[in-house]
């Protein structure tokens, strides 16, 4: 194993340049090191200008999503044995603008997130004092992959369509759109898919599949979106058949 | 062209990539998807093919024999290699897909996704057999 | 200068300060009310807990069972009127957050499950996997998404609280995004920003944990209560100090030291048994457990690895299909971090600093000494933790003094004129002080990694497991020297956009201000209590000490340490008894 790696990170000085550039530093090679180990290296020892976003170090914050070698990954859960002795890059994610270094900008997933309404839907709400509303461990399973995920970006950086088509609700949203139709205490289901059948929901999305190979929490979005189209498509089907049977 | 904004006190200056016209080749998964979506022609090549045999069935023995002639060139047998082709890496990959897009609930419990898989194989294998034997019966 | 206003402003939008926002927003839901956060609310640190959440819900449990597990497992330190308050609103707090969504564990018909948990007589863990943390966020997260009177401001670092005319009116701040400084001003502001983990050198905690709302609070005068008890989880793992949750003791993992013997045993936490018994063995507290490796490791029997010595954790014997169902990310942990599988292979850990007992002191609706000032969760010190915190205290805490010190301060913001006109003035301060003092300064010599690691150091030789007046006294020091040479820091990134080396330099002000007040409280409580051993004062002394520190600021800088008693209701200080 080599002593030294060469690290290349995306560098964007929005206050003295138009546009990245890569910058490449010489790091130690340590066995136990992850990607963002190196970052830190960087930061603390070399080139304190280096901006980044961490904060778990042990893949559940999401905040250190970026681009390693061309993948999406979690740059706390990505080691640099995985890669040496070749080169590794590191850049920010894709499709989302750039706002320094490896920094991007959420604001439009976090708009998109609002708007499929992630929150529990009922018609009566049980007051707390009356007790849980029951779930059995098998309606648990029904929704639990969906409610892992951790909003961490990879599976937006690794859909094309959301690149062509940044009005795309995206995989993330819209598999938490379905973890609460799929929860057994929610009645929205109705609701959501209203507006995830709209021009921007479930049907820009032309399966590539991408996003449930870079979720690093196995949250399968693609699924969800497909699902999500099934049921769409079926409920589109009945109102044409019963229209008097689908209110 | 104008130049690039400077940047401005306090405000931000977002870099945008732009997307290139050639994505679809940067990954391997990325270029077998646009294939995924380009077999749709060759589905619609048979769908023509197919109203294009109805017509000369309609318009009677000797249109149908002209038909059936052109079908034996060279340059339709080579299109229907192809095509065919297509149609299987259609209906493999969109096989392999289904479990995603269609869960079942058994007594509460998700039926695994290579019974639904291997469910569309049979299917396919099931008429296949019953295709196979209207047409070689006669 | 921007100015902007709102009624009630939740500094921190981990589970504190989103409960905080909801409780506000469902109480008084004319007030307007912001979370301001240096992080996405959903990448707050809440977002690593593990193990679960207590609250009585069982019929073989009660309420007192939980205060006094509580009270003793503080050692006595706690404010039992605080213990009973919490304890009684925990149920309907935990409730409420199914209702709104959290994937909580089931039992097969359907009613909530629990597990058992450290120094707990009764099963009363409420847990979502080994992820409870993290569904508690997020649930608390997307629930507050439906409120439109919550606003948010994320990704803005506050640098200071503003203060007018005696009471706290709300905050400076720095726009990550643009870097340009901010005001917000409010009638009343809570701080929900967490503990300050990141002051030790090994610690379970995030990079965001370096006790900000702490720092701020001291800095604008209010007092900071029990800062010498620092909590050490006994089972991290070596070198990244990733949690591994309590719950995988308490589905009945063993502690091993090199021979494989379950050295507990030896310390007066019972006899091996081998399914798990209520507060025994492995299912003791963590202070005393973390003790016990220090004790284990003087007498040679740890074993020794590249970083250091651990013990064995083993949870071999549980199955993998236990493990996949109650630990599943304890699985996932080791096998990415450590490449071993808990399910065929033992676990390398050791204790690792984890949470802090202490914080900003307030009352039992989390209002702090200065007016407007409300603070919750582990910023704050109520105190139902005491000397040692029971795991699966902290989550419950969060939800309901989070919703106390909501509906509070939305109560008192209710009653407040306008803010005062002073303020500006005082946020032009502040916007000076960092271009003065950061980006537009010259000369400076020292960098932040060199200050940090300094600061580390001391800490962990001084204010670690076990502690003496001797290095406590060095310790006190070395710490001015280094605020002394924090002066003379010199930034390389000078520009605005995302500055995060500018960050970095105000949180490791922070620390060190925070570190001076855990290093000044130790050194004054002559006596051994919960986490806070002091080899040459061993016992516990409740003629002097049976009372709470606060350190204030004082002029020169060092922290000044007073006391003040603790409130006990039903439980009089007793002999804390485990295994037995």
């Amino acid at each position: 194993m080599p002593s030294t790696v060469a690290l290349t990170v995306a560098r964007y000085r929005p206050e003295r340049e138009s546009e990245p550039t890569f910058q490449t530093y010489e790091i130690p090679f340590r066995k136990d090191w992850v990607v963002l180990d190196a970052l830190n290296h960087v930061k603390d020892e070399l080139d304190g200008s280096l901006s980044f976003r961490w904060s778990c170090r042990m893949g559940v914050c999401g905040s250190c999503g970026m681009k390693v070698n061309g993948t999406p990954k979690l740059t706390c859960a990505t080691f640099l044995s995985d890669y040496v002795p070749a080169p590794i890059r590191v850049e920010p994610l894709d499709y989302f603008p750039v706002v320094r270094d490896l920094v991007v900008d959420l604001t439009d997933f976090m708009r998109k997130l609002k708007q499929v309404k992630p929150w529990i839907i009922r018609t009566e709400e049980k007051p707390p004092a009356e007790g849980e509303y029951l779930q059995t461990p098998d309606q648990l399973d029904t929704y639990k992959q969906f409610s892992m995920c951790i909003n961490c970006m990879l599976c937006y950086s690794a859909c094309p369509i959301y690149g062509l088509e940044p009005s795309f609700i995206g995989p993330a949203a819209i598999a938490l759109a379905q973890r609460y139709n799929m929860d057994s205490r929610d009645e929205g289901a109705a609701e959501r898919l209203k507006i995830l059948s709209e021009h921007d929901g479930i049907w820009q999305c032309t399966f590539v599949g991408e996003c449930t190979k870079v979720c690093p929490k196995h949250v399968d979005p693609a699924g969800a979106i497909q699902q999500y189209k099934l049921t769409g498509a079926t409920r589109w089907v009945k109102s044409l058949l019963l229209p008097w049977g689908t209110r | 062209m104008s130049a690039e904004p400077h940047y401005t006190l306090y405000h931000p200056r977002w870099y945008r990539r732009r997307v290139s016209v050639w994505w679809w080749l940067q990954n391997r998964s990325y270029t077998w998807f646009v294939l995924r979506e380009l077999t749709s022609v060759f589905v619609a090549f048979f769908a023509v093919v197919y109203l294009w045999q109805l017509r000369a069935l309609a318009q009677g023995p000797e249109a149908y024999g002209l038909f059936l002639l052109r079908l034996k060139t060279p340059l339709f047998l080579a299109l229907d290699t192809v095509a065919f082709l297509f149609v299987l890496f259609h209906a493999i990959t969109w096989f392999h897909l289904t479990p995603k897009a269609m869960v079942f609930q058994v007594r509460g419990k998700r039926v695994p996704d290579w019974v639904i898989v291997g469910s569309n194989y049979a299917a396919w294998l099931v008429l296949s057999g019953a295709v196979a034997f209207t047409l070689l019966r006669g | 200068m921007d100015l902007s206003s709102c009624d009630v402003l939740v500094v921190g939008g981990g589970g504190a300060g989103l409960r905080a926002a909801i409780a506000v927003a469902e109480t008084h839901p004319r007030l307007r009310v912001a979370v301001i956060s240096k992080v996405y609310p959903m990448r707050s640190h809440t977002v690593s807990a593990e193990g679960g959440a207590a609250a009585v819900i069982k019929a073989e449990d009660s309420l007192d069972e939980h205060a006094y597990d509580t009270i003793s497992g503080g050692d006595w330190l706690c404010d039992q009127d605080a213990v009973e308050a919490f304890v009684r609103e925990a149920p309907e707090e935990m409730l409420r957050l199914e209702h709104w969504g959290c994937p909580w564990n089931r039992e097969r018909d359907g009613h909530i499950a629990v597990r058992p948990f450290g120094g707990m007589k009764v099963e009363r863990t409420w847990f979502a996997a080994d992820k409870t943390g993290f569904h508690l966020l997020h649930t608390l997260f997307q629930t507050t998404l439906k409120y439109d009177a919550i606003q948010r401001y994320d990704e803005f670092f506050v640098t200071k609280l503003l203060v007018g005319e005696g009471r706290c009116q709300g905050v400076v701040a720095i726009e990550l995004s643009t870097g340009q400084v901010r005001a917000i001003t409010a009638n009343a502001v809570i701080l929900c920003t967490g503990g300050c983990g990141k002051i030790f050198p090994f610690t379970t905690n995030a990079s965001i944990k370096n006790g900000d709302g702490m720092a701020l609070a001291y800095r604008a005068g209010a007092p900071l209560k029990d800062m010498e008890f620092v909590q050490y989880h006994p089972t991290g793992l070596p070198f990244t100090g990733i949690l591994i949750t309590e719950a995988a003791r308490s589905e009945g993992g063993w502690l091993l030291n090199k021979d494989g013997y379950r050295y507990l045993q030896d310390y007066e936490l019972g006899t091996p048994t081998p399914k798990p018994v209520f507060r025994s063995m492995e299912l003791g507290p963590r202070d005393r457990l973390s003790q016990c490796f220090v004790k284990e490791q003087e007498k040679g029997r740890t074993l020794e690895g590249p970083y250091g010595h651990y013990v064995h954790l083993d949870i071999r014997h549980l199955g993998e299909k236990l493990i996949d169902k109650k630990l599943p990310f304890v699985r996932e942990l080791c096998l990415k971090y450590v490449g071993i599988d808990p399910v065929k292979e033992m676990i390398p850990v050791r204790p690792v600093v984890h949470y802090m007992m202490g914080g900003i002191h307030t009352d039992i609706h989390g209002a702090t000494p200065l007016k407007g000032l409300y603070a919750a969760g582990e910023a704050a010190c109520v105190s139902i933790n005491g000397a040692n915190r029971l795991g699966s205290n902290s989550l419950t805490e969060i939800l309901v003094f989070g919703a106390r010190a909501g509906k509070a301060a939305a109560a008192f913001a209710a009653e407040q004129a306008g803010a005062s006109p002073s303020l500006v003035a005082q946020a032009h301060d502040e916007q000076r002080r960092i271009e003065e003092r950061f980006l537009r300064k010259s000369g400076g010599k020292e960098r932040i990694a060199t200050l940090r690691a300094e600061m580390h150091q001391i800490m962990e030789e001084s204010a670690g497991i076990y502690r003496t007046e001797t290095v406590l006294k060095e310790a006190a020091g070395k710490l001015k020297r280094l605020q002394e040479r924090f002066q003379d820091l010199s930034l390389d990134d000078r520009s605005y956009t995302f500055n995060t080396e500018l960050t970095a330099a105000l949180e490791l002000s922070y620390m060190l201000d925070v570190a001076q007040t855990i290093v000044h409280s130790a050194l004054e409580r002559r006596e051994s209590r919960g986490s806070h051993q002091r080899t040459d004062y061993p016992q516990r002394d409740d003629e002097r000490f049976l009372a709470h520190s606060l350190a204030y600021r004082a002029e020169e800088g060092s922290p000044r340490i007073a006391y003040r008693p603790v409130t006990i209701t039903r439980w009089p200080p007793g002999k804390r008894v485990y295994g037995r």
